[in-house]
């Protein structure tokens, strides 16, 4: 436990072409911490998050994930890790049209065994069983296709997708932003009482500072990215 | 990748319409393809079990497979016939073992009527050296006794007893009718498969004896003052015949007697060994054949190209979808076959459908064909073809959806973990 789930040092990134982007001397993401990530639209909160879940490789620096050296990896190891212990929430659109309920809930376990071996039984019942902790367990609106289900319905589900199979870090970009303040709440309330039960690491993006006081800790990627510090300069 | 399956089939569900009607291109023009290659195996088939056992056929000289048509398939007519004295030239011959002169010209309601010997009913075969037999009744064994094939009795109502007129030539009855010589439906023969079935057998001399008063091919007015009686006592051998069929005592001299034929000084002959005819024949519609097939490869080709289109315009909007896929743990390989498999289920759902559906076809089809023309279209069941090409389409659909895999694969890699629309 003494590890963090993120370790980032001196990391830069910039896409191709473009001007440097990232520059993090150091960020980091306890074990179990619940971490609040705020900035500016365009500032590079999804971008880190990329970089985090190995869909986009570092420039330079260490980008640590639960002891595995990121920046060291294939691709093909970066997308394993990606999917054996990350779980990953939208801000829309978050499920696949042509699955069900419970299947889209179930999809991590698709491409990982150590989920499905993490889940033990039946993926579709412990599916079912994380819908129902997140209050869908209308079995009229299990039968429902996904896109005919409400944001806020939407949103519970990805939010079972990235829980299932007890991944260490779960990463959400902006999934509230389509609802409105109550749905939001209480829907950042599951998340974490969630997050809380399987002991994952949760890192929660958002521009609005507003949600900071329900979290752990929180922080300002402006503040701690010199890279834009250094162009405003 | 029996879970990538499971999403491929059911994210090609999710788009059904447009997916079924790729399956719909696919079966066409598998069924396009398999219908040709059936048609052409079957047809081959069909004419190369029509008749055995025969080693020459001689006619008046013409061309081989014009003989071996009018003779055998009773398609086209004569141009000339062999006179009575060559045909006893031919019968006398030392490494002759048997003859059976046909004469061909009149009809009966459409069908050929060919006059013949009783012999014909032993000597002709079919298949795989198969005789004729008599269903019911029995051979002609008076003057005006017919002996018909199971097609002209099924379709004409006609049984043992049946009365019937000739007409003269190949045309509509009427005028041409040869009225005034009735013949009587002695036997009906079983079903063949050739074009026994379609043709009414009668003697040689009641050809002779229907033709008395028609000698300038037209009816003689005093045709009709000459009693059966009469005719009856006339000597009725024949004066020609359209064609022989001919049996030899050693198979090992057919080249020879074939030359000695082809060369007799008195007569124009021409003798042809049905085999080889037909060789013959296959060599002059195979390059229509192959054009055939050449045409049905490149409609297969356009029904993958349709998959292909499908795949690729579907993948605009489902790049949302990709991005889901990747960020909930689907690796590159996942993506890919995921595009791959659809491509190939597309392939081999249409190529078996295609296979199904002109196999259904020819069973359906294959009957009316065969009372048609005569000649049933044999072996057109399913076959290893089938198998061969819905393994071939698939295989080739599966390659083809390498296209829209790849351009899927850099697509997600490229996006990232952001869900771009
Ligand atoms: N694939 C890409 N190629 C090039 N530039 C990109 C790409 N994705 C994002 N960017 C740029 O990088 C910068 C940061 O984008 P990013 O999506 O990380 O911002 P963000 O903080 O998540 O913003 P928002 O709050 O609007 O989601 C933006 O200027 C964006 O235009
Ligand atoms: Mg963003």
């Amino acid at each position: 436990m003494s590890e963090p789930a993120v370790e980032i040092r001196d990391l830069r990134f910039a896409y191709d072409g473009g001007p440097p982007l990232l520059d993090l001397p150091a960020f980091s993401l306890g074990r179990g911490e619940r971490l609040f990530l705020r900035g500016p639209s365009g500032s590079g909160k999804s971008t880190l998050l990329g970089l985090i879940a190995g869909v986009l490789p570092a420039r330079s620096g260490t980008v640590n994930v639960l002891g595995h050296e990121m920046t060291k990896l294939s691709g093909a190891a970066r997308d394993k890790i990606r999917a054996d212990h990350l779980g990953v929430i939208f801000q829309m659109f978050n499920l696949v049209p042509y699955l069900s309920v419970t299947a889209n809930a179930a999809l991590p376990c698709r491409f990982s065994s150590a989920r499905r071996k993490a889940v033990g039984g039946d993926v579709s019942e412990e599916a079912a069983r994380l819908l129902a902790r997140l209050g869908l367990d209308d079995s009229a609106l299990l039968k429902r296709r996904v896109v005919d289900l409400s944001v806020g319905q939407q949103q519970r589900v990805a939010a079972a997708r990235a829980l299932i199979g007890g991944p260490e870090i779960v990463i959400a970009d902006e999934p509230t932003s389509a609802l409105d303040a109550d749905a939001r709440d209480r829907f950042i309330a599951l998340l974490s009482e969630e997050a809380e039960r399987t002991g994952a690491a949760l890192l929660f993006v958002s521009h609005d500072a507003a949600l900071a006081s329900q979290f752990d800790r929180a922080i300002d990627l402006v503040e701690i990215n010199h890279a834009v510090g250094r162009e405003a300069a | 990748m029996n879970s990538i399956l499971s999403l491929a089939l059911a994210s090609l569900w999710n788009r059904k319409g447009t997916a079924i009607l790729t399956v719909l291109a696919v079966a066409l023009s598998v069924a396009l393809f398999l219908g040709v290659d059936k048609a052409r195996e079957g047809a081959r088939e069909g004419f190369g079990s029509t008749i055995s056992g025969t080693e020459l056929i001689v006619g008046a000289r013409s061309g081989p497979i014009n003989l071996l048509l009018y003779s055998v398939f009773r398609l086209g007519d004569a141009t000339a016939e062999i006179s009575w004295p060559t045909y006893e030239m031919i019968a006398d011959r030392e490494d002759v073992a048997w003859t059976v002169p046909i004469s061909l010209g009149d009809s009966h309601r459409g069908y050929r009527v060919m006059g013949t010997t009783q012999d014909y009913f032993t000597r002709y075969k079919y298949a795989d050296r198969q005789e004729l037999s008599v269903a019911s009744g029995e051979l002609f064994d008076d003057l005006f006794d017919a002996v018909i094939g199971a097609e002209v009795a099924g379709a004409l109502g006609y049984e043992v007893g049946t009365s019937m007129v000739l007409t003269h030539g190949l045309g509509a009855g009427g005028l041409m009718d040869h009225d005034n010589r009735p013949f009587r439906v002695s036997g009906v023969l079983a079903r063949t498969g050739t074009p026994v079935d379609r043709t009414i057998h009668v003697s040689l001399e009641a050809i002779t004896a229907i033709h008395v008063g028609w000698e300038t091919g037209t009816r003689n007015p005093l045709a009709d003052s000459i009693s059966e009686e009469m005719v009856r006592s006339f000597d009725l051998t024949p004066r020609t015949v359209t064609a022989v069929l001919v049996g030899l005592e050693r198979r090992g001299t057919i080249l020879r007697t074939k030359r000695a034929l082809d060369t007799y000084p008195r007569e124009a002959l021409l003798a042809i060994i049905p085999g080889q005819a037909l060789s013959q024949l296959w060599e002059v519609t195979s390059v229509a054949e192959r054009a055939l097939i050449a045409v049905s490869l490149f409609v297969i080709a356009v029904g993958l190209v349709s998959i292909l289109t499908s795949i690729l315009t579907s993948l605009n909007e489902r790049r949302r979808e990709m991005s889901i896929l990747r960020a909930t743990g689907a690796r590159p390989g996942h993506i890919f076959s995921l595009m791959v498999l659809e491509a190939g289920a597309l392939g081999f759902v249409g190529a078996v459908l295609g296979a199904f559906v002109i196999n259904l076809a020819l069973a359906v089809a294959g009957p009316i064909l065969a009372a048609r023309y005569g000649v049933s279209l044999v072996g057109t069941g399913p076959g290893l073809t089938d198998l061969y090409t819905i393994g071939a389409v698939t295989l080739s659909a599966l390659i083809i959806g390498a296209v829209p895999a790849w351009t899927a694969l850099r697509r997600s890699l490229a996006d990232g973990l952001s869900i771009k629309l």
